[in-house]
């Protein structure tokens, strides 16, 4: 029994979909747990990561006293003060400059940018230093940081055109970078600790609309691996290789079709970059049909890279065309009536995994 | 008050070494034996060499697209450094950076960069873990006047200011950005003045001058080593060579480089070794005979070493 809905107090619009909270349980009975939201799961594994390590601090805008844009460092402060949870100027590219800096002497940094909107203004720092160092200094150099972004939108948030992207394939295109993406507050506190933990530049995306959905979570101290798909449903009939919130739409599009007799997989893609594409052609393999939801533009999305492994993997397999779900080719438009046109919902799921099953 | 002579000698040996390195570059650029751009640093060897001079062995430095003599002051090995230009295994990156990019951590190089101004913020985040771990070491980072247009050096600047990190931002004016004189890129004369915005101090330095580059270098430091905060220093120099060597140099005239070449750093500080009984000339022959033997050999060693495997070009991607 994990995975609760919970609606943000905070969220506007009418449409937020409400999801079951028994869609995805990933914990396994008898385990000592407790009920986290996304929120508290991500700040729970930074402070127990700052209580293991000192090498690791918190930088960004307004994540001291204030807690960050969506409060997930809220606490932090009063607990580890103004060193370790360092308030920035309003100065992105040197936020991660000066992370890169201090994990190049070894800090383990774990910086925040408030939106992924706004990490265009870092892009240099981001793709050509952090990503690049490695290589240009044939191996002299690491660069351990994590970088967390805000991102996403959908469903009657409203936060429009400048805060609502999914922007993970901007951070998969450049080697060097580790990009996550999580959907459950299990995978987000596991996967933030190995972010952590790991000695390379990781890309932490953090869906807006899933920081206030709850889930169980381990008491005992956990980390996942990185660069691993995770199979939230296991299916015969056809797969649904989805991430971020999508996750929810692919789980509760299965639950639905389960009563019609039609069993679907999910494959969760928790980890954008570098992607591991042996399960994803495991899974298009087994069941020979194939469907990508991903919330980023349609065009040179994640779907297409998704659907080319696919097609090395298991094209002898195939009984259908892949049919993909993703966001159209357009800005985020603010009314949320025009939002909902935009983006992928549970019917357009629904509806992908039934044509290929025709 | 002046160095040690013993610095003092080191500071001509690595000037030369430079000026040596630098020419030999250029020499193999010519002929073709080294593929890429050859950004060379021929007429600021005082800036690095005063600057670095001035620093700890475990100090830090950034660097830029023309980094060679920042390397080569900070104490990195001509050999490894040619090799790397060569983009052989033996290089101080295995080939994997090349010119524009090498890095020498080991001797505190943390690394050029082919994009202006983007060492700034590293050597910030540098300074900023050595004042969370409570170590006393410096990270100073150069760039040009060109870089100082950018919003990193505006960012970094105001940041290691507001944290007293413990930084030394030099910007060594060549006054060309590529073909951009500094007065149609900056308002005003005296860049050092920009300092007053972050509040930390600024100063103004002949480039062509190491002891006075030293000197600014050292007070600086100390600053930064005490807690102080970081402190913006300006060398004032110029580049002999064009932005890459061989380009045409459209924008400036045969006549100003002349000049310029006038004040050239090196033969003005020997003759202050010699004036004031620091080094005979026939010292000052033995310098520049070891350094040019050791440039030789280093060239040779650079060639002879292997090329990286192609099948080891998806190493050091990932740690």
């Amino acid at each position: 029994m994990t995975a609760a809905p919970a609606r943000d107090a905070t969220s506007l619009g009418a449409a937020a979909p409400i999801m079951p909270s028994d869609l995805i349980v990933q914990v396994p009975p008898g385990t000592p747990t407790q009920e986290l939201s996304m929120q508290e799961a991500i700040r729970e594994a930074l402070r127990e990561e700052m209580l293991r390590d000192p090498s690791v601090f918190l930088m960004g805008e307004d994540i001291a006293k204030h807690g960050g844009a969506f409060g997930v460092t809220r606490t932090l402060f009063d607990q580890f003060g103004p060193e370790r949870v360092r308030n920035t100027p309003i100065s992105e590219n040197t936020i991660v400059g000066a992370a890169t800096g201090a994990a190049l002497v070894g800090m383990r940094p774990v910086a925040e940018i408030m939106f992924v909107d706004f990490s265009g203004l870092a892009m240099d720092q981001i793709a050509n230093q952090a990503a690049k160092l490695r290589l240009m200094t044939g191996g002299q150099a690491k660069v351990p940081w994590v970088l967390r972004m805000p991102q996403g939108g959908g469903a009657g948030k409203s936060t429009a055109a400048q805060h609502s992207q999914s922007l993970e394939v901007w951070y998969a295109h450049i080697p060097g970078l580790k990009v996550v993406l999580p959907a459950t507050p299990y995978d987000a506190k596991g996967l933030m600790k190995a972010a952590i933990r790991d000695d390379n530049p990781v890309i932490f995306l953090e869906h807006k609309l899933l920081y206030s959905y709850k889930g169980l979570v381990p008491q005992a101290d956990y980390v996942l691996p990185l660069s691993q798909c995770d199979v939230k449903r296991v299916g015969t009939d056809v797969s649904v290789i989805a991430s971020g919130y999508m996750v929810w739409h692919a789980m509760l599009a299965a639950r639905q079709l389960e009563a019609e007799g039609i069993s679907v997989e999910v494959v969760d893609v928790r980890t954008v970059s570098p992607l591991d594409e042996e399960t994803i052609g495991r899974s298009a393999r087994k069941t020979g049909r194939v469907v990508l939801v991903a919330e980023a533009c349609r065009s040179y999305g994640p779907s297409g890279e998704w659907g080319m492994v696919v097609m090395e993997q298991a094209f002898d397999y195939l009984q259908a065309p892949i049919v993909r779900v993703t966001g159209r080719n357009s800005p985020i438009p603010f009314a949320d009536t025009l939002e909902n046109g935009v983006w992928p919902s549970t019917p357009d799921v629904v509806q992908a995994i039934r044509s290929v099953m025709a | 008050m002046n160095p040690s002579k013993e610095i003092q000698l080191e500071m001509l040996r690595r000037m030369v070494r430079i000026r040596e390195f630098e020419m030999a570059t250029m020499d193999v650029f010519k002929r073709g034996q080294i593929k890429g751009a050859a950004t060379l640093y021929i007429g600021q060897e005082a800036s690095a060499v005063g600057i670095c001079l001035a620093l700890q062995d475990d100090d830090l430095i950034t660097g830029t697209h023309r980094s060679h003599g920042h390397l080569l002051a900070k104490g990195a090995a001509s050999d490894r450094v040619m090799a790397e230009v060569f983009g052989r295994e033996t290089g101080y990156c295995k080939g994997r950076g090349g010119s524009m990019h090498v890095a020498a951590l080991e001797v505190g190089c943390l690394g050029a960069t082919g994009v202006v101004a983007a060492g700034l913020p590293i050597a910030v985040g540098a300074a900023l873990g050595f004042k969370m771990r409570g170590e006393k070491h410096v990270a100073a980072s150069f760039f040009g006047e060109g870089a100082s247009n950018t919003g990193n050096f505006h960012e970094s600047l105001n940041m290691a200011a507001i944290w007293k990190l413990p930084v030394i931002f030099v910007l060594e004016n060549n006054r060309y950005a590529v073909s951009t004189r500094v007065e149609q890129s900056c308002p005003i004369e005296d860049l050092s003045v920009r300092a007053v915005s972050y509040g930390i101090p600024g100063c103004r330095v002949d480039g062509f001058d190491v002891l006075a580059v030293y000197q600014a270098a050292a007070e600086a430091v100390e600053r930064a080593r005490s807690g102080e905060g970081p402190t913006l220093i300006v060398t004032e120099s110029y580049r002999f060579d064009g932005h890459y060597s061989g380009e045409p140099e459209v924008y400036r005239s045969r006549e100003e480089v002349n000049e310029y070449r006038k004040k050239d750093a090196i033969p003005r500080f020997c003759n202050h070794l010699v004036e004031n009984g620091i080094a005979s000339p026939q010292e000052l022959e033995e310098v520049q005979a070891d350094i040019a033997q050791e440039i030789e050999a280093a060239v040779t060693f650079a060639k002879q070493s292997p090329q990286p495997e192609s099948s080891s070009a998806m190493d050091y991607i990932y740690a």
